[in-house]
């Protein structure tokens, strides 16, 4: 009887540790510049700024150990997204991290799937579903397109698909006729 | 009675332009059916909401009126057939929308015999509930003919706390080239008036205003006659000024009251319809007829004989050029809608939708294309103009730099795209194409916000999972590895279930080296059968190559943390 009053002493004694070990090591630190920075990054989590994602390539940037053009998902616009946090000049994407592409889900060719669970041990953000030797299957609305789960797959059915366009995805292009000027002055723009 | 008195004017909205009509060119003969093509083109999105779901297979014969696509969802439309035929196809075609893109659609291949499907008409509406005129009315396929196409019965749904003062029908048409809401009040007056009152009812709205501008003389007496005594019903006659037609505009001046900023004409007590759809629910209520037509202007100067056709949905444009003598290579550009606020469509083979209201086979001269584009010279003109007092050429500045928050500052979500300021803008600038494309940008950025805070939740989690369970094996290991109490009495609970816990962990152990197992028998067998129907032989090679090194070290924990894994996301 001793015993395992001991015993369960000690199970829970062991998890509390766990849970509170837990919560200091990934307790979302308070650094609100790696915050910021970090809400700038697309969440795709797929490595290719050279971090082991998104968070940590903010850290990076935060203590200035990166450079603020290493992340192809984001592309452009989160280049001048963190610029303009930054107050730094943006920069061209480095070709050295991969190019901007159209963005992508990931697609499991049920037929083929032999339910090794190995994609979704890959994937960062939970977005297969399956159990071991049932078929999986991708959450399409989850899916970040990282390409992540492509490698471990043994028998390549997992195939990345284009989002397509429709109605309702389609927004108006920017303006092909754009007068040839500049920005007004500041002091017009004030005084408008 | 209080019809046909002098415009009363109650209030007023800022700025407005008088673009030239070019309305005389198609109200010189009354209209005409148009011809019944070979076949109809069925778009399953023609309206605002969810794109309607096909209830027939290919095949099918169809009778007109037969619902064909089911409304999918509280905002959505149903689809029924045009006229009596075959069904062929049912896949993507392309759609009279901007982008040019192509959407599911249901392909009538017409027999020529135009033979209704049995219908029933509402007996007498007035002793039927407003919720089952509303039902009858969304069964029938009724959305705003004005051209947004926004399902009606929702417009008809005053809501259980609201009331409804003022139904206003828009007969305004104040957009240059458009006439089909003048000529269907030339000659359907009937309709109209019968259908106002059946909205009136089914709103159980105090009063019921029809605005006709004054350059419609024939449409206003036409609707005058018809609502001859009819209690409750006023028919205004206003000035001629673009964009009175446009909701909050033409609400501002018939009440005086102004609709808020990002609010409903229903919470200020109005209602806003098209004429147009008031004769569509007439129809569908008193004589059960769901929507298969409308009114179309054929217009433009590549259209000798421009006029209005009653036309199928369905029909391809490039017919009823045909019926009203286009010269073909005149056409520098086709428009569905007005000028100022349609758009250019990309082929004359493309089919008329339920918000088809005009088409334009515009020429060169017409356009004024050569007008060049020139720099901005901070005239002024177009917040002289501009009808919601906005700053047009602020907004330019920032949409143009993509600087999104400074121009949603300057109230971009407010601009109706009216089209005001780019026609007085005398640098000949597309003000309103770039905020389109500001709008555009900004809510496709909004939903990627909402999709990478989604990612960051469900990456933050994982991580958080996969070290909590790290941490949970390295406890059992340790805990396995010291040295064990001597066998338990059985009567001891507790040692009973850690015994079987043990047990269990180490057959899930074994499980795991099984499964192993298993993966390079399924991994041999893909093999086999990629290389049986020797499609991608080389691929299957390169699985087998890539799975023994490295997915050999699949070990007792990361098997069981797999297991773990799978279970969780079951749940
Ligand atoms: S490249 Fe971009 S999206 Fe990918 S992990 Fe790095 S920061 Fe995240
Ligand atoms: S499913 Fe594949 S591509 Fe999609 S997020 Fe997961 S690992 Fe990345
Ligand atoms: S009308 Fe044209 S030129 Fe004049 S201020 Fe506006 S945008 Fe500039
Ligand atoms: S398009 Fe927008 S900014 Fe231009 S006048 Fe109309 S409402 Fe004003």
């Amino acid at each position: 009887m001793l015993t395992s009053i001991l015993a369960l002493s000690a199970l829970a004694l062991v998890f509390g540790l766990i849970l509170g070990f837990a919560a200091i090591r990934f307790k979302v630190e308070g650094d609100p510049l790696v915050e910021q920075i970090d809400a700038q990054l697309p969440q795709t989590q797929c490595g290719q700024c050279g971090f082991p994602g998104c968070r940590p390539y903010a850290e990076a940037i935060a203590a200035e150990e990166a450079q603020i053009n290493q992340c192809p998902p984001g592309g452009e616009a989160t280049i001048h997204a963190l610029a303009d946090l930054l107050d730094l000049e943006p920069l061209p994407l480095n070709p050295e991290n991969g190019a901007e592409s159209a963005k992508t889900v990931a697609f499991i060719d049920e037929q083929t799937c032999i339910g090794c669970t190995l994609c979704i041990q890959a994937c960062p953000v939970d977005a297969i579903l399956g159990a071991a030797k049932q078929m999986h299957t991708i959450i399409e609305s989850e899916c970040t397109g990282c390409d992540l789960c492509l490698p471990p797959c043994p028998v390549d059915c997992i195939e990345m698909i284009e989002i397509k366009k429709d109605m309702l995805t389609w927004k108006w292009p920017y303006p092909q006729e754009s007068p040839p000027d500049s920005r007004p002055d500041s002091r017009l723009e004030a005084s408008a | 009675m209080s019809h046909g008195n002098t415009p009363e004017k109650r209030g007023d909205f800022h700025g407005g332009i008088h673009p030239e009509q070019n309305k005389l060119q198609s109200t010189m003969e009354s209209s005409a059916q148009a011809r019944m093509p070979a076949k109809l083109v069925l778009p399953l999105h023609q309206h605002i909401g969810a794109a309607a779901e096909p209830i027939i297979k290919i095949g099918e014969r169809v009778l007109k009126g037969q619902k064909i696509a089911s409304a999918d969802g509280y905002v959505s439309a149903p689809v029924h057939a045009p006229t009596s035929g075959k069904i062929i196809d049912i896949a993507d075609y392309p759609i009279p929308h901007p982008s040019g893109l192509s959407a599911r659609s249901i392909v009538i291949e017409t027999d020529g015999c135009d033979k209704w499907i049995e219908y029933k008409p509402e007996q007498d509406y007035t002793e039927t509930n407003p919720s089952h005129l509303r039902n009858i009315i969304r069964e029938a396929g009724v959305v705003g003919l004005g051209g947004a196409g926004f399902p009606s019965f929702i417009k008809l749904n005053p809501g259980s706390q609201k009331k409804i003062k003022t139904l206003i029908l828009n007969g305004v048409e104040c957009e240059p080239y458009i006439t089909c809401d003048d000529m269907l009040m030339r000659e359907e007056p009937q309709s109209i008036i019968a259908g106002a009152r059946i909205m009136r009812h089914a709103l159980q709205a105090d009063a019921c205003v029809i605005a006709i501008e004054d350059n419609k003389p024939q449409a206003y007496e036409s609707i005058c006659k018809a609502a001859e005594g009819i209690d409750g019903l006023r028919v205004a006659l206003m000035p001629t000024r673009y964009p009175q037609g446009s909701e909050k505009q033409l609400i501002q001046v018939i009440t005086g009251k102004e609709v808020p900023s990002n609010g409903l004409a229903v919470s200020i007590g109005v209602v806003c319809h098209n004429v147009s759809t008031a004769a569509a629910i007439y129809r569908a209520i008193h004589l059960g007829q769901p929507l298969v037509s409308r009114m179309v202007t054929i217009t433009g100067a590549a259209v000798k004989r421009p006029r209005n056709l009653e036309v199928l949905f369905g029909t391809p444009i490039e017919e009823l050029l045909e019926q009203c003598d286009v010269e073909s290579e005149q056409i520098e550009r086709l428009v569905m809608g007005g000028p100022m606020m349609g758009f250019a469509l990309h082929d004359t083979s493309l089919p008329v939708i339920k918000t088809t209201n005009c088409i334009i086979a515009a020429t060169r001269k017409e356009l004024g294309l050569d007008r060049p584009v020139m720099p901005c010279i901070r005239c002024g003109a177009c917040a002289d103009v501009c009808p919601v007092k906005l700053l047009p050429q602020q907004l330019y500045w920032h949409s143009r730099a993509k600087e999104f928050d400074k121009a949603q500052a300057y109230d971009l979500f407010d601009c109706i795209e009216c089209g005001c300021c780019s026609y007085v803008c005398p640098s000949n600038i597309p003000l309103v194409q770039f905020y389109r494309f500001a709008k555009g940008a900004i809510w496709t950025q909004e939903q990627e916000q909402k999709k990478s805070d989604q990612a960051r939740e469900r990456h933050e989690f994982r991580q958080m999972r996969v070290e909590r369970e790290k941490l949970e094996r390295a406890a059992k290991r340790a805990k396995k590895k010291a040295p064990r109490p001597k066998k338990a009495a059985p009567v001891d609970g507790a040692k009973m279930a850690e015994k079987m816990r043990d047990e269990a962990m180490s057959q899930r152990d074994s499980a795991v080296d099984a499964r192993k197992a298993e993966i390079q028998a399924a991994v041999a067998r893909v093999q086999a059968r990629k290389k049986g129907t020797a499609t991608k032989p080389d691929q299957a090679a390169d699985a087998a190559a890539a799975v023994t090194p490295p997915k050999g070290d699949v070990d007792k924990k990361d098997g069981s943390s797999a297991a773990k894994d799978s279970n969780e996301q079951v749940q």
